[in-house]
This record gives structure tokens, C-alpha cells and sequence, in this order.
């Protein structure tokens, strides 16, 4: 049984670790603050979709106030698989920090690199969680300002630059997503997103709703960064010191995405919505170049992490392609990828974490042969690369059959083709990781390293094989998915 | 649900098993398993097991019938074989490769649908390639990387067309497919890449050569023949594949006669060999099924048995060139004899396997009254003599004395070589329980006296023009030292027709992929200019354009409303 107040629990503790962990003025201390509150956060939200999967929805006014006067906190399977996911990446991310962050963050700025981390971490724990829209835009925006704060802490002094752009493109998309929202208060009056979805749906004709929608789009493109409107991306993960990346690249765009499916879904109505305003081909189409786009830019980058970068705006595309599929299949295809994306960019940043931390670069020239003194870190790299490819028997794969079977379902085989396409590139790219571990002689200098200290190992091999053991009973998961979308699309109906 | 294990599994965890034990038990592992293998195999009973469901596709990872089963025994006997024969190899990536390769292979032959095929057909394609990069040359790493290439890429039209299958039939099952939609058509691509068909056979001659002496072993016995069990599993009597089958036992005996590599022979021989069996799958009676997969049986282990021999053969002289070997049978006599009955079961000598299986296809052909691929595989027949029967031995062992004296095979090699061959010999004279073991009754006799005289007039006749040829000079008589222009002299010296022929075909060869390569080159620098580090795509730009695609995005949005209105 869990307690009525367990919604909020795991949004409130990290929110008020943070300044805690700014009077601690500690790294240690404030690494194990928020070790401990992801952790606790991470137990949490297991229960929490344990319970949502058995017994269905929960819902919890906040302050007593009922929705849709007060603020709601609204928890489905769809806004529980998120929560797992975020918490889960944040908690693994935490035990792989320490060490890293020490390399990586100045000493006297560690502890407001913990305080950051909190924050980011309640705002992305936030937005699956809010059942109200404008509460969304705050959580959004609690989760950008304190990631603009953690890219910036990198040591490369282009970090800074890459802040700043990150900074003004994210604010634009905020202030889109909050010029959608009151562009729908105007029309409807309310700001809850169950009262919205009994609303808007029959609206879709006035032309307010529809710029409202335009906006959303836009502002929430930005932040899960679907081509064009992706470039802030590549430098942003790129010099933000590895932890950053390796949380932000597994849940920021994660949880934009499911916004998206939120707004698109379940606020606008899913399919009635796409019958009036065909934004599901705009979507489908800016999925597949993003795709394509990502991809074969990823195949060119000679540094690993802009390489990664590359990759991720590519699997954003598979994402928002399913999403505009629109079809059962097709739209479980996106809310497993949220999952997989998230597991298999945390495995290859944190691999490449282990590696600047040993190797202190992340060129592809310098990592020559680095998995004859780094073998576990290698073989780690193997199977999140194999994953991304979507190669059989790993979280890839389900989300390509899905994927797959979304677009014939639609007959549009030759969406079908570009997904080969793009999942064939992403074998060149991954190949390029593999080749550089195994098939190089190493340097003496990548000779001399040891492999990477027991806590980072701890927290990349525990990510591997749980995306193994998932993978292998692939059902489990993919019929969670398969049950979230015919919910999603039956809501719409 | 029944838990039954494919027991490709256990071979392919077993193998990964084999990369961290000490190498003194190594060996002696990499053949206990795939024989321990070989009892559970045995011990199958038949009908359908291991249902599992992926997302609604019925899975059936482990199907036994007549068909999975001989395949099934096929594959385990050639791993112990090529285990054994691998004896003292000392990479443990390259054992763990091998076993997890015939691993994917067994798995695949029991597979019961095709997504399970898929799996294990992708993870033979994994398996495979590491034991081509097992050499550590440049070359190997290529060959390598292009074979991965073409293999993935049968792979994903596997996948693509099982998923179109899936769409279409609400079922993934494995049986008969047909040519009948896109689904089948590109299943039947994803099979005949792996089977070598002309044009998509590239891969073969390319990337086993490449392999370690013992590499090839293992390549040689897996990839093809899993292809063969699978066109005859879904492409049974498909019209296409006689004649597909018959280009393939042609064409490439003019490559196999010019080459000088002897191991790329024996790859152009392969390709021969598996277009008997395709037009056999072609055909499609009882009788050329039957025939096609005993064949298949008889061809691995008599093409085992000579990549083996070479294999010996490189590992003690170091080259594998025609022009720089010949008198070896010296030093390596044992060696030379097993390598005999290898060419002579390949040639279908009465007595030797390919005799009992080859006439069967034949026999079958003759049946259907198909005189044209009739004639031609005839031709073939006659050419495998050619260049596999006597070539193989004679330009190793014999021909003129390279003066190189090497030591004898080692005894574990020579003892893969005598099992092989003693199944050679056993088959082609008591053919009786292979002929059990076939999906079908049998009711073929191999012994007829027409046979046995047609048979042994082709290979004299065909004996007869190589010594003519020898005699006479037009075979080359004692090769140059300078192997450089080998080929070149090769060529001069072959019945003018043959040059020419080979030469237009080569020359096609080499403007197709002129052009090939020239447009992909160009399309490479296009995307290179657009997506290349410096690229449009790829570098950073402004903060004030990043917003102006913001602003270009909101517009293509409001645009697209518009219009629907």
C-alpha cells in the first residue's frame, strides 16, 4: 500500500536537498545527499508504477485544493514509466558521479554541482508527474535553468559558449510552450490537463487553438531538439562535464518527448486531433529527417561525445516518428524508445566517461585500442552500441520492431525503408567506437591506463546488464508499451 | 509452454565460455562441447518446442522435423571436425568465434520461425567475421568489413521481410514462403546473398581466403549450407533457382581455372558445388530435395576436407599460391592422400560421396526432362574435375617440385582430415544410412551401371583433355617463380576461348564497378560536403540562425494547418 502523499514525495525531497546541500558546502557531502535522495526517489517511483500498473491512476491535490481549481499531480502508466526511468538514470548517475565530477568540476564549485543536479533532477522528476499544464512550463523550466548552470560548470572553456546558446534556445522554447498554454487558457479558461482534454478536442477548428498547438510544437521541438531546430545540442553535451551528459542525454530530451505525447495525445486528442490539423505527417516527416540528418552527421565526428550528440538527435527522431505514427504500434515504438534511449545513451556516456577519466580525451584518434587495458568499459561499450544499431536481442531491437510494424500498419513502407536506413548508419557510427576499441594496437600512453575505478564500473556494468536482461524478455516491456498507447489513443476517443 | 532449449544456445554460451578458460583445457573443450552438443541434438525429439511470444509474434524457437534434423547433425559434426582440426590454435577469440558461429548456424537450422532465423542468422554473421579478422592482415581486415557489410545486409532484408510476412499472414512461422509477394522476394534475396547466387557471391571468394588456415575450415561449412537448408525450407521447387542454380555451377569454373590463390579455387568450387544443390532445391520433387540436401551433407564434408588440406598446407609453407607450391606430396604424403579423396569425392568419382549425392540431383533432372540445365550442369560436373579433382592436388603435391620440404601436417589435423575423409569413403560406398537420415523416403539407387559408366566416361574424358592440355603445353608446364603475372600467362595459354570469355566477363566486372564506384564516390563527397565536420549540418552555428529555424519551424507548422484547411 503507499501513502496518499507519495506523488509529491519525490518531487519535494530533491527540491529541498538542494539548498541543504548549499549549506553543507561539501562535494562529499552534497554527492551523498543526492545519492541518497535519487536513490530514495528512484525506490519511490518503482512503487509508485507498481502500484499505477495494478490499480490504475493515482491523483493527489495539492494542498488539499481539488483539481480543477488546485494544482494536480496526476500519475499513469505512461507518467510512472518516466519516473522510473528519470529516477533510475539520476540514482546510477549519482553512484557514477563522484569520481568523475572530481575530474571533471572545479573543487570549490562541487557542491553547486550536486545543488544543480537536485534541481534538475525535481524538474524532469516534475513534468511527468504535473497534471497541470502551466505547474509543467515552472518544472520545465526549473530543469533548463539549472541544466544551462551544469553544462557551464565544464572545464573546456567553450562549455560556456555552449551554455549561453543552450540558454537562449531553451528559453525560446519555454516561452513558446508558455505562450501555447495561455493561447489555450484564453479559449478554454483552464490550465488542468484532464479539464483541457474534455476541452480542446472539440476546439481544434478555431484558429487560437490551432496557433497554440503550432506554438507547443515548436517550444517543445526546441527541447528535445528534433532537426532543425536540434543545434544547440551537439556542443551542449559535448563540453558539459560527463555526468551532465550522461543525465541530461538519457532524460532531458526523454521527457520532452513524452510532454509532447501529453500535449499531443492526451491534451489535443491523438488521431481525432490529426484528422483536422495533419501535424502527425509534419512530426513523421521532421522524425525522419532528424534521422537521417543525425545519423550522418554522427558518422563523421571524431570526438565520442559529439559523436554520441549526433546520435541522440538522430533517436529523437525514431521518438517523435512514432509518436506521429500515430498508431498503436507505432506510438508504443516511442514510449519504449523513451526508455531504451534513455538506458543506452546513459551506458555510452558513462563509457566515455570511464574513458576521459582514464584517458582524459574522448578523441577517437587518442582512445586507440583502448579495450585492451579498459575490457569491461569496452565490452560495455559493445552492447550499448549494438543496442543502438537495434541489433537482435537488445532494447534496439524492440523499438525498431515496433517502429517497423507502425509504419507498415500505415503502409508506408518507405518509411519502413528510412528506418532501416538510419538503424544501417548507426551501424557505420557504432562501428567507427568499436573499430577504434578492438581493432588498434593502443598507444603507450592508452597502454599504461587501468581500468576505470569501482564505483563508475559498478554503475555502467549494473545499466548493461539490466538493459541485457530486460532485452532478452523484450514482451515485458513491450507490452507495457503496447498497453500505455491504447490507452493514450483511446483517450482520444 | 514447453521450455525446450535450442540447442544452438548451448553451443553459442558454451563458446563464449571457451574466451576465458586456460588455454591447456581449451582444446580439448572446443571439441567436447560441439560432440556433447552433437548427443543433445541426437536425443531431439521431433515436433515443434520452445513457444515463446514477442509483442504478439508466436515464437517457436526449437522445431525438429526431418529437414532441421539432418542439418542439425551436419552442423555438429563439422564443428568437431573443425575443432578438432583447430587443435593448437591459441587465440581464445577465434575459438570462442568458431564455436559461437556454429552455434548461430545449429540454432538457425532449428529455428521454427523468422525472427529466431534472424537472430541466429545475424549472430553467425558476427561470428563469421571475427574469425576472417583472426588473421590480423590489412587484407583480412577489409575482406573482413565487407563481408560484415553484405551479411548485415542480408540480415536486415531478412528482418524486413519477416516483418512484411508478419503484416501480411498475422504469423511468423517458417515454412514455405514462395516468390509470390515482396515479403518472399526478399526473404529469397536475404537467402541467396548467404548462398552465394551470381552477382551477390562476391563475399565468398573475397572474404575465405582471408580467413587463418583454420578460419576457413569453420567458414566453409556454415554460412552456405545454412543458406541451403533455408532456400529448401521456403523456396522448395521454385522455377528460378534451376536456373539460378545452374549459372552458379558454371561460371565460376573459369574463375576457379585462372585463379591461382588455392584456397580462392576452392571458393569458386564451393559456389559450384552449392548450384547443384540450388537447382535441386529448383526442382523441387522428392527426389531433388532429397538429393539436394544429401549433397549438401557430402559437400561439407569433402570441401572440409580439402579447405583443411590447404589449410595444412598454408600453415606449413606459409603461401598458398599455385605458381610457388607443387612436390609437396614428399614430405607431406599423408596430407596429399586425404587431400585425393577429397577431390575425388568432389569430382563424384563412383565409390566417393559425391557420386552418391550428385547423382540424385541429376537423376532428378533428367526426370523432370530438363535437358537444357541437364547439359549444362554436365558441363559443370566436368569442370569441377577440372579445376577441384585435379588442379587442388596437382598444383599442390605434384606438378613441378618447388623444392620447398616441409614437415608433415600435425596429428591433429591429419586425424580431422582422416575422419572426413573415411565419411567420403564410407558415404560413396554404403550410402544407405545417409539416405536414412534424409526429410524423405529414398528410393534412388546409385550404383546402376549407367551410372557408374557415364559418370567415370565424363571424368576420363575430362582427365584426358587436362593431360592434353598438360601435354601439349597449353597448361601452363613449370610455372614462373614471379607470381606477379601468373595470372597473365595463365590466361595466354588457355584455349583462346576460354581467355576471351573470361576476359569479356572480367572486363563487365571491371566498368560495372568502375561505374559503381565512381557515383558513390561522388554521393559520398555530396554528403561529406553537407555532413562532414565542416559541413552545414554538423558545425556550430550562430545563436540568431539557430533562432531563425525556430521561426522557419512555427511558420512550416501554421503552413501546414493551412493547407489541410
Amino acid at each position: 500500500m503507499i501513502s496518499v502523499h507519495q506523488p509529491i514525495l519525490q518531487i519535494v525531497l530533491p527540491l529541498m536537498a538542494a539548498p541543504i546541500c548549499v549549506i553543507l558546502r561539501n562535494a562529499f557531502a552534497g554527492w551523498l545527499l543526492a545519492l541518497l535522495v535519487t536513490g530514495g526517489a528512484f525506490v519511490a517511483s518503482l512503487i509508485l508504477l507498481v502500484h499505477v500498473v495494478n490499480e490504475g491512476p493515482v491523483s493527489y491535490a495539492i494542498g488539499g485544493w481539488p483539481p480543477p481549481w488546485g494544482i494536480e499531480y496526476r500519475v499513469d502508466g505512461l507518467s510512472a514509466f518516466v519516473l522510473v526511468t528519470v529516477a533510475a538514470i539520476g540514482f546510477l548517475s549519482m553512484i557514477f558521479a563522484r569520481r568523475s565530477v572530481e575530474a571533471e568540476v572545479a573543487a570549490d564549485r562541487g557542491y553547486l554541482f550536486y545543488t544543480m543536479y537536485l534541481l534538475c533532477f525535481t524538474g524532469l522528476m516534475g513534468i511527468p508527474v504535473t497534471g497541470d499544464a502551466f505547474n509543467l512550463f515552472v518544472f520545465l523550466e526549473i530543469s533548463s535553468l539549472s541544466s544551462y548552470v551544469l553544462i557551464s560548470l565544464g572545464t573546456d572553456r567553450r562549455a560556456l559558449t555552449a551554455a549561453f546558446r543552450y540558454l537562449i534556445m531553451g528559453t525560446l522554447g519555454a516561452t513558446f510552450y508558455v505562450l501555447g498554454i495561455g493561447l489555450l487558457y484564453m479559449v478554454t479558461g483552464t490550465l488542468n490537463i484532464a479539464d483541457l482534454a474534455a476541452r480542446v478536442p472539440e476546439m481544434t477548428h478555431i484558429r487560437t487553438v490551432q496557433m497554440a498547438l503550432a506554438f507547443l510544437t515548436v517550444g517543445l521541438g526546441l527541447k528535445l531538439a528534433l532537426f532543425p531546430l536540434h543545434l544547440w545540442l551537439p556542443n551542449a553535451y559535448a563540453f558539459a562535464p560527463t555526468v551532465v551528459t550522461v543525465f541530461l542525454a538519457a532524460t532531458a530530451t526523454k521527457v520532452a518527448v513524452y510532454a509532447l505525447i501529453r500535449i499531443a495525445y492526451t491534451m489535443f486528442g491523438g488521431p481525432t486531433m490529426f484528422a483536422v490539423m495533419p501535424i502527425d505527417e509534419v512530426l513523421v516527416g521532421f522524425g525522419l529527417l532528424s534521422m537521417i540528418v543525425g545519423a550522418l552527421a554522427a558518422v563523421w565526428q571524431t570526438n565520442v561525445k559529439r559523436l554520441l550528440a549526433f546520435s541522440s538527435i538522430s533517436q529523437i527522431g525514431y521518438m517523435v516518428l512514432g509518436l506521429g505514427l500515430a498508431d498503436v504500434t507505432g506510438l508504443a515504438g516511442a514510449v519504449v524508445h523513451i526508455f531504451n534511449h534513455a538506458m543506452i545513451k546513459a551506458i555510452l556516456f558513462m563509457a566515455v566517461g570511464c574513458i576521459i577519466f582514464r584517458i582524459g580525451s574522448a578523441d577517437l584518434r587518442d582512445i586507440r585500442g583502448f579495450a585492451k587495458p579498459m575490457p569491461i568499459t569496452a565490452a560495455c561499450v559493445v552492447v550499448g552500441g549494438l543496442s543502438l544499431v537495434g541489433a537482435p536481442l537488445t532494447l534496439g531491437f524492440i523499438t525498431k520492431w515496433l517502429l517497423l510494424q507502425g509504419a507498415l500498419d500505415r503502409n508506408w513502407w518507405w518509411v519502413a525503408v528510412v528506418i532501416v536506413a538510419a538503424s544501417l548508419l548507426a551501424l557505420v557510427y557504432v562501428w567507427r567506437l568499436i573499430a577504434a576499441a578492438y581493432l588498434h594496437p593502443p598507444s603507450e600512453r592508452v597502454a599504461a591506463v587501468r581500468e576505470a575505478p569501482a564505483p563508475m564500473l559498478l554503475a555502467l556494468v549494473a545499466l548493461t546488464v539490466a538493459t541485457v536482461v530486460i532485452a532478452i524478455d523484450g514482451s515485458l516491456i513491450g507490452d507495457f508499451a503496447v498497453v500505455t498507447a491504447k490507452q493514450l489513443l483511446g483517450s482520444g476517443e | 509452454m514447453t521450455t525446450a532449449i535450442n540447442p544452438g544456445v548451448w553451443l553459442i554460451f558454451g563458446g563464449l565460455l571457451a574466451a576465458i578458460l586456460p588455454s591447456r583445457l581449451r582444446a580439448a573443450y572446443c571439441v567436447a562441447l560441439p560432440i556433447a552438443v552433437t548427443g543433445i541434438v541426437l536425443g531431439l525429439e521431433g515436433g515443434l518446442a520452445g513457444r515463446l511470444s514477442f509483442l504478439g509474434v508466436e515464437l517457436i524457437t526449437l522445431r525438429v522435423d526431418g529437414l532441421a534434423r539432418l542439418f542439425a547433425i551436419l552442423f555438429c559434426l563439422a564443428a568437431v571436425l573443425a575443432a578438432l582440426f583447430a587443435w593448437t590454435v591459441q587465440s581464445r577469440i577465434e575459438a570462442a568465434a568458431s564455436l559461437v558461429y556454429a552455434g548461430s548456424a545449429l540454432g538457425a537450422a532449428l529455428a521454427g520461425d523468422l525472427l529466431t532465423l534472424f537472430v541466429f542468422w545475424e549472430m553467425a554473421a558476427i561470428g563469421s567475421v571475427l574469425l576472417i579478422w583472426a588473421r590480423g592482415t590489412p587484407p583480412s581486415y577489409h575482406a573482413g568489413v565487407r563481408y560484415l557489410i553484405v551479411q548485415v545486409g542480408s540480415g536486415v532484408l531478412l528482418l524486413a521481410g519477416a516483418v512484411l510476412r508478419f503484416q501480411e499472414t498475422g504469423s511468423a512461422a517458417f515454412d514455405v514462403i514462395g516468390l509470390g509477394d515482396t515479403a518472399g522476394a526478399l526473404i529469397f534475396i536475404a537467402f541467396g546473398i548467404k548462398a552465394a547466387f551470381p552477382l551477390l557471391h562476391n563475399w565468398l571468394v573475397d572474404a575465405y581466403p582471408e580467413s587463418t588456415p583454420t578460419g576457413t575450415v569453420w567458414l566453409s561449412a556454415f554460412t552456405t549450407k545454412l543458406a541451403i537448408y533455408a532456400l529448401a525450407r521456403g523456396f522448395p521447387g521454385t522455377e528460378i533457382l534451376i536456373w539460378i542454380g545452374v549459372a552458379m555451377a558454371c561460371f565460376p569454373i573459369f574463375y576457379a581455372v585462372i585463379e591461382n590463390d588455392l584456397r580462392r579455387v576452392l571458393g569458386y568450387s564451393t559456389i559450384n558445388q552449392l548450384g547443384f544443390m540450388v537447382a535441386g532445391i529448383g526442382v523441387g520433387t522428392t527426389l531433388s530435395l532429397n538429393g539436394a540436401v544429401a549433397h549438401a551433407f557430402c559437400d561439407m564434408i569433402f570441401k572440409a576436407v580439402l579447405f583443411m588440406a590447404m589449410g595444412a598446407v598454408l600453415l606449413r609453407t606459409g603461401t598458398i599460391k599455385g605458381s610457388e607450391l607443387g612436390g609437396l606430396y614428399k614430405t607431406m604424403p599423408k596430407t596429399a592422400g586425404l587431400c585425393i579423396i577429397g577431390a575425388a569425392s568432389i569430382s563424384a568419382f563412383p565409390l566417393f560421396s559425391g557420386f552418391v549425392s550428385k547423382g540424385m540431383i541429376m537423376a532428378a533432372i533428367v526426370h523432370e526432362g530438363l535437358f537444357v540445365p541437364w547439359l549444362l550442369l554436365l558441363f559443370a560436373s566436368a569442370g569441377v574435375f577440372h579445376h577441384a579433382g585435379i588442379k587442388i592436388p596437382f598444383f599442390a603435391f605434384f606438378a613441378h617440385d618447388s623444392g620447398r620440404r616441409v614437415e608433415e601436417a600435425p596429428w591433429h589435423m591429419l586425424a580431422a582430415m582422416a575422419i572426413g575423409a573415411a565419411l567420403c569413403v564410407g558415404i560413396g560406398v554404403h550410402p544407405a544410412p545417409l539416405y536414412a537420415l534424409l526429410p524423405d523416403a529414398v528410393d534412388y539407387v546409385a550404383y546402376t551401371t549407367e551410372h557408374v559408366v557415364t559418370q567415370t566416361q565424363l571424368l576420363l574424358f575430362s582427365a584426358l583433355a587436362f593431360t592434353w592440355l598438360y601435354r601439349t603445353h597449353r597448361y601452363p608446364p613449370e610455372l614462373p617463380s614471379v607470381n606477379l603475372d601468373f595470372d597473365w600467362t595463365y590466361r595466354r595459354l588457355l584455349p583462346t576461348a576460354v581467355a576471351g570469355i573470361a576476359g569479356a566477363i572480367s572486363r563487365l566486372h571491371g566498368a560495372l564497378r568502375q561505374g559503381m564506384r565512381g557515383l558513390l564516390a561522388q554521393l559520398l563527397h555530396l554528403v561529406h560536403r553537407h555532413h562532414g565536420p565542416e559541413g552545414v549540418m554538423a558545425r556550430t552555428v550562430s545563436a540568431g540562425s539557430m533562432a531563425f529555424w525556430v521561426v522557419v519551424a512555427l511558420a512550416g507548422y501554421l503552413i501546414a494547418y493551412e493547407v489541410s484547411r
